[in-house]
């Protein structure tokens, strides 16, 4: 058994600080992400996902442009991009994706430009490779209170928006038809998901923020049938993926090349992806089934979703 | 600024401009910004890969991106679109950490990939600019109505038949060429501006495919334009003048068109 268990996880994995700090900041913002990315794949909102994630970037060379903390640089970013992609019109899916398009496009023109200055007249280089490919072993002890704040907010906002959110993520003529103001729920889920998604591109980058909100989510899914124990599945999934890749990246300083250690956002995503894969095999076997897809735009299984919720009230 | 040095620069920019305005009408109409955007960004996976093992960064963006596109093809044949696109991505940019961590490639250079760097262009760069552009130009022309019509009906009814999936790879594959090809003007993170901005833009002044099509071509150029003229007299980076004035030139048709009167045709047409 102990050998077993030294086989598994390398000298030192223990003790080391860095580990510790990884394992609570991933953790938690895997929770988070998954149960977010619930609604964001029901939604089909993983281009509004990614873009938030990455416009981070804008407000986290801004911010060190001008001496700020970046955390400030990305919460205000994200927010100022939620309005402006609603004000564009987030609200018709057609809209939608241009309107995320060019907000974005806008937002990245400028962290090119901040960054230009970063290094010109800060000399400090990398700042998007940090941003875009940061890694959770650089989370550093100081900033997970912080990460553990923010998250349980955007937790917060999600639980308290739970049903009017469903239902009108599920059909929003019903909702609106109950009387659930649409708009402001939706406005109200972005924010959420922007708190959720610049944190984690904050302290782990951009590719792992993306990966958390829509991979373990979509595997869900695929497995679940009812909401509520899809975010338990995503949660589980995610949570899991990120302590098995912490574990993995830790014990690859000893695969080679030796002494330079494989990226722990690379095995995240692997996992991730693999465990997609794997939940979509059982559908094959059951042919012509695809019911218990959440985020189906199958008519029928859309309508039971809905009376099961109106049934409720 | 229309120095020698500088013809390349002007070549380049402008096929790159022509095919991103043409390829960015179907991206708008089929509403697969993400996909311009994931496309690229993955590529610059390949490109870091491609240094890792010493090939020209042409070869790891035209891999990548054309492997990215099949991917998403695939996947998106049994799951939701953005899903599939977001999971491509991720797998990429995860294989692009990899790579990156293996290689000693210097900053200002993985910048260049993923901002843009005009002033590097060289005469080594414009016959294969070139026939890329001609090469997505004539596969565009060649599938031009079905690739229209796959597109509009993907968007009303969500039917997949064998055909439109035929046309999504078709598509997909198209944005992969771009990509290759446009990586050195505007750099990774800013292709898709140029594919949704001028043909957003355009959609909202024209009802007609055609003209739609040209009025996204004309924006483009004169947005890559403006942007390398700006660029080169203040040295800021290209990316900023792209991404902002496709932004720009997108409000401005926002207010045109509520003038003209509301949606065009194309626009009620397909929603």
């Amino acid at each position: 058994m102990a050998d077993f268990v030294s086989l598994v996880f390398a000298p030192g994995f223990f003790e080391s600080g860095p580990v510790a700090s990884a394992v609570v900041a991933g953790g938690v913002v895997a929770a988070v992400s998954a149960v977010v990315g619930v609604f964001t794949v029901m939604r089909g909102q993983s281009f509004a996902g990614h873009a938030l994630s990455d416009m981070g970037t804008t407000g986290g060379s801004g911010a060190f442009l001008v001496g700020v903390s970046p955390l400030w640089g990305f919460v205000t970013v994200s927010v100022v991009a939620v309005a402006a992609m609603e004000l564009i019109g987030i609200r018709r899916p057609r809209g939608r994706d241009v309107a995320t398009g060019i907000v974005f496009g806008a937002a990245l023109g400028l962290a090119a430009l901040f960054l230009y200055w970063d290094t010109t007249v800060r000399n400090a280089s990398g700042a998007a490779m940090t941003i875009l490919f940061g890694s959770l072993f650089t989370v550093s002890s100081s900033t997970v209170p912080i990460v553990v704040v923010l998250a349980a907010a955007s937790l917060a906002l999600v639980l308290v928006l739970f049903r009017p959110l469903l239902l009108a993520s599920t059909s929003s003529d019903l909702a609106s038809a109950r009387g659930v103001p649409v708009r402001l729920v939706g406005i109200g889920y972005l924010l959420a998901m922007a708190l959720a998604v610049s944190l984690s591109a904050y302290t782990i980058g951009a590719i792992l923020s993306t990966a958390l909100l829509v991979g373990p989510a979509a595997t869900a899914a695929r497995l679940t049938k009812s909401p509520l124990s899809a975010m338990l599945c995503a949660t589980a999934l995610g949570v899991v993926a990120v302590l098995a890749g912490i574990v993995l990246a830790y014990d690859s300083y000893g695969w080679p090349p030796v002494g330079h250690g494989w990226p722990v956002s690379f095995f995240v995503v692997t996992l991730i992806f693999v465990f997609y894969v794997l939940a979509g095999i059982p559908r094959r076997w059951r042919s012509g089934h695809t019911g218990t897809d959440l985020s189906t735009t199958d008519a029928p299984r859309r309508a039971h979703l809905v009376h099961g919720l109106v049934g409720k009230r | 600024m229309l120095s020698g040095f500088m013809t390349d620069t002007w070549i380049v920019a402008t096929a790159v401009a022509v095919v991103a305005g043409v390829v960015g009408f179907f991206t708008v109409v089929r509403g697969s910004s993400f996909v311009a955007h994931a496309i690229p960004v993955g590529a610059f996976a390949g490109a870091a890969g491609a240094s890792l093992i010493g090939v020209s960064t042409l070869v790891g963006l035209g891999v990548f991106g054309a492997g990215g596109a099949v991917a998403i093809a695939l996947l998106g044949r049994r799951s939701r679109h953005d899903v599939a696109t977001a999971l491509a991505l991720v797998v990429m940019l995860g294989l692009g950490a990899l790579f990156l961590g293996m290689s000693t490639e210097y900053a200002p250079e993985i910048y260049a990939l993923l901002f843009g760097e005009v002033l590097g262009i060289g005469a080594n760069e414009v016959g294969p600019t070139l026939a890329l552009a001609s090469l997505s130009l004539l596969v565009i022309a060649a599938v031009y109505r079905p690739l229209l019509v796959s597109s509009v009906l993907e968007v009303s009814s969500r039917s997949r038949t064998r055909r439109s999936s035929a046309m999504e790879l078709v598509f997909l594959l198209v944005v992969a060429i771009v990509t290759t090809m446009a990586v050195p003007v505007v750099g990774t993170l800013l292709i898709f501006t140029l594919m949704v901005a001028p043909a957003g833009a355009a959609r909202l002044l024209a009802d007609r495919p055609h003209r739609a099509i040209l009025l996204s071509v004309a924006i483009a150029v004169v947005t890559v334009w403006i942007s390398i003229a700006a660029s080169y007299l203040t040295n800021w980076p290209v990316g900023f003048f792209v991404g902002v004035g496709g932004a720009v030139a997108y409000a401005l048709a926002r207010i045109g068109s509520s003038w003209i009167g509301p949606h065009a045709r194309l626009d009620r047409a397909t929603s």
